[in-house]
């Protein structure tokens, strides 16, 4: 196990430097420069000069690269220069909400995918089984923007349940705070339950089958208790996997969702720097989420190996 | 959110469907639909409708009529030509990047699976790299840099494909390259370069074109969540994702200004979804063994 983990580690880190040259070479690279930026109609070519040398722009790309590392390396990510914070400041601030609104959206794909997966492994192949697959194949269909408009159209715009857009922290009032995420999470969770369902549900196919449940059938046991007990456990293995890498997967999604729901997350945090080209922000931004992406899904692997000795072998 | 990871191929639900996957009823409305769609977007310029991007302030919002078939939005533009006009932005960075991506990502996965060894372990960890940023992410922080143009859009879309097509290919490549024929073909003394594109192409070629199906659908989806952000093809285009994003505004008014392109967009993807779902089934071998 330990082998295994120290290689794998060893293979994280030319990939997390490679990804740090990437996403330094897409701020550095592409047209836009930070001076002109910053200097907005006031750019003379002598001020753009002043402020590139101050900057540190007229130094030759490989050696900015090294000691904007090396900052990197120091934890200094950099500072906007528009409100003055720190990207690490201002990562740290937005991430809890992030951060919750994903674990929300899991557990809520969670609660609608696994009882259905079960009620459609039971009889695989009938019309609740095809309807609920049907169903499933649909929602892979309907993005995230989408289905976020039919939520607010119906429990915003028509019933007056909930609120469309607006962020209450959870310090001062959490009945509020749980009442301004439900409608992004179930947003993200109704694009989540059918990769979990169909996950899940081909698993639990395949376990049904299995000796031990037909023993136990045949000792007379509860159909509830085979399913939950018997079943159940050793068919969610790769539905854990799959929870954990949609866990990385929905940083994306958090974009779209807390934009049209205004939460003030690291999602929203990302558009507002493009929409005021805050570039140090961005490249900051882009920078921690690749390597929280990153750091997510060497631990799932972790997690996996934990869990299915045949991977940390490599037989799989 | 559907991103470029989500068609994986052996990932999820190869379970028991694969004996309603005979192309039906289903299949062929999908077709159908998809059909129509390429119709209307290629006919566009010449059919009878108002122009998409003429302004009538003095009718906005106005209700479905004889002159406006589907009414019109926010602006006083019919919404039935700009759905349409959007179809067009849709379908054409939706085919052309996952083609990028084809061509990229089939050739390199090709090559990495047919000589593996350093060329393989470099391209699959480059591909590591690029699947290191969540593809949404990636793509807006490039176009914030790049500016918005649908070429643009077409171009960083494309890119991000590029490590789905090349796992795909890849992992074909990697079991048809011990298959006898190509060992036959080394024992006669062919080429590398006739081994890939005569015995090798041909037979990624079925799976590669089911994925891209696949691709098509999530490229529309991520072109739309663009577009809706405001960062996608510039006004006064119009694009599915742009005019929901506009829709969005009038919700409590009119409704459908956001809900008639939804469900285009729904559609459209679901077909292609539908279409490639299937196709991918027939060609899969692994499938049939099951």
């Amino acid at each position: 196990m330990l082998g295994f983990v120290a290689q794998r580690l060893l293979y994280l880190l030319p990939v997390l430097l490679a990804v740090s040259l990437l996403t330094f070479l897409i701020a550095s690279l592409l047209p836009g420069d930070l001076a002109y930026v910053i200097l907005g109609d006031q750019a003379t070519p002598e001020k753009v000069a002043a402020l590139r040398h101050d900057l540190g722009l007229d130094q030759p790309i490989w050696w900015r690269y090294l000691s904007w590392l090396g900052k990197v390396l120091e934890g200094d990510f950099g500072r906007s220069f528009r409100t003055g914070q720190t990207v690490l400041q201002a990562v740290t601030e937005r991430l809890p909400i992030s951060f919750e609104l994903i674990l929300l959206a899991e557990l809520g794909a969670l609660v609608i995918g696994v009882p259905l997966a079960i009620a459609c492994a039971v009889r695989s192949g009938g019309a609740f089984d095809r309807f609920i697959t049907g169903s499933a194949f649909c929602m892979l269909s309907l993005p995230a923007f989408l289905s976020a408009i039919l939520l607010i159209y119906l429990f915003a715009v028509k019933l007056h349940w909930l609120p469309a857009t607006g962020y209450v922290p959870f310090s001062e009032d959490p009945l509020g705070n749980l009442r301004c995420f439900l409608l992004p999470a179930l947003t993200l969770a109704l694009g989540e339950w059918p990769v979990l369902m169909r996950v899940l549900r081909s698993d639990m196919i395949a376990t049904l089958q299995e000796d031990y449940i037909a023993m136990a059938r045949a000792k007379g046991l509860k159909p509830a208790r085979i399913l939950l007990v018997h079943a159940l456990k050793p068919s969610s293995l790769t539905l854990v996997t799959v929870t954990g890498i949609n866990i990385g997967r929905l940083i994306g999604g958090t974009v779209i969702v807390e934009s049209i729901f205004a939460l003030p997350g690291i999602g929203r945090l990302l558009l507002s720097s493009i929409y005021t080209r805050d570039l140090v922000i961005l490249q900051g931004v882009v920078l921690c989420v690749a390597i929280g992406y990153v750091l997510i899904n060497f631990i799932v692997d972790m997690l996996y190996a934990v869990l299915d000795p045949r991977i940390r072998h490599g037989h799989a | 959110m559907a991103t470029l990871e989500l068609a994986i191929p052996e990932d999820v639900g190869a379970g028991s469907r694969r004996k309603t996957r005979k192309p039906g009823l289903l299949f062929w409305t999908a077709i159908g639909w998809m059909a129509l769609v390429f119709a209307l977007a290629l006919l566009a310029p010449v059919l009878p409708i108002p122009s998409p991007t003429d302004m009538d302030m003095l009718d906005r919002r106005a209700p479905v009529s004889v002159l406006h078939w589907l009414g019109t939005d926010a602006l006083g533009r019919d919404e039935l030509s700009r759905v349409i006009y959007g179809a067009r932005i849709s379908l054409t960075v939706g085919l052309f990047a996952p083609m990028i991506g084809l061509t990229i990502g089939g050739a390199i996965g090709i090559l990495a699976g047919y000589f593996r060894g350093r060329f393989d372990l470099f391209a699959v960890g480059a591909m590591d790299v690029l699947l290191a940023f969540p593809p949404l992410i990636l793509a807006l922080a490039v176009t914030a840099y790049l500016g918005q143009s649908i070429l643009n859009l077409t171009c960083i879309l494309g890119v991000l494909g590029v490590p789905a097509f090349m796992r795909v290919a890849r992992a074909s490549t990697l079991t048809l390259a011990r298959r006898e024929f190509v060992i036959a073909a080394h024992a006669l003394g062919a080429t590398h370069l006739r081994i890939v594109l005569r015995e090798l192409l041909p037979n990624v070629a079925l799976p590669l074109a089911a994925f891209f199906l696949l691709g098509v659908a999530v490229t529309i989806v991520v072109e739309g969540a663009l577009s809706f952000l405001g960062l996608g093809v510039p006004p006064p285009i119009s694009s599915w994702g742009s005019m929901i994003g506009e829709g969005r505004e009038s919700l409590e008014i009119a409704p459908r200004l956001a809900f008639i392109p939804a469900l285009a967009m729904f559609l459209t993807v679901l077909s292609f979804n539908l279409v490639g779902d299937t196709l991918r089934a027939l060609t899969d071998p692994r499938q049939e063994v099951l």
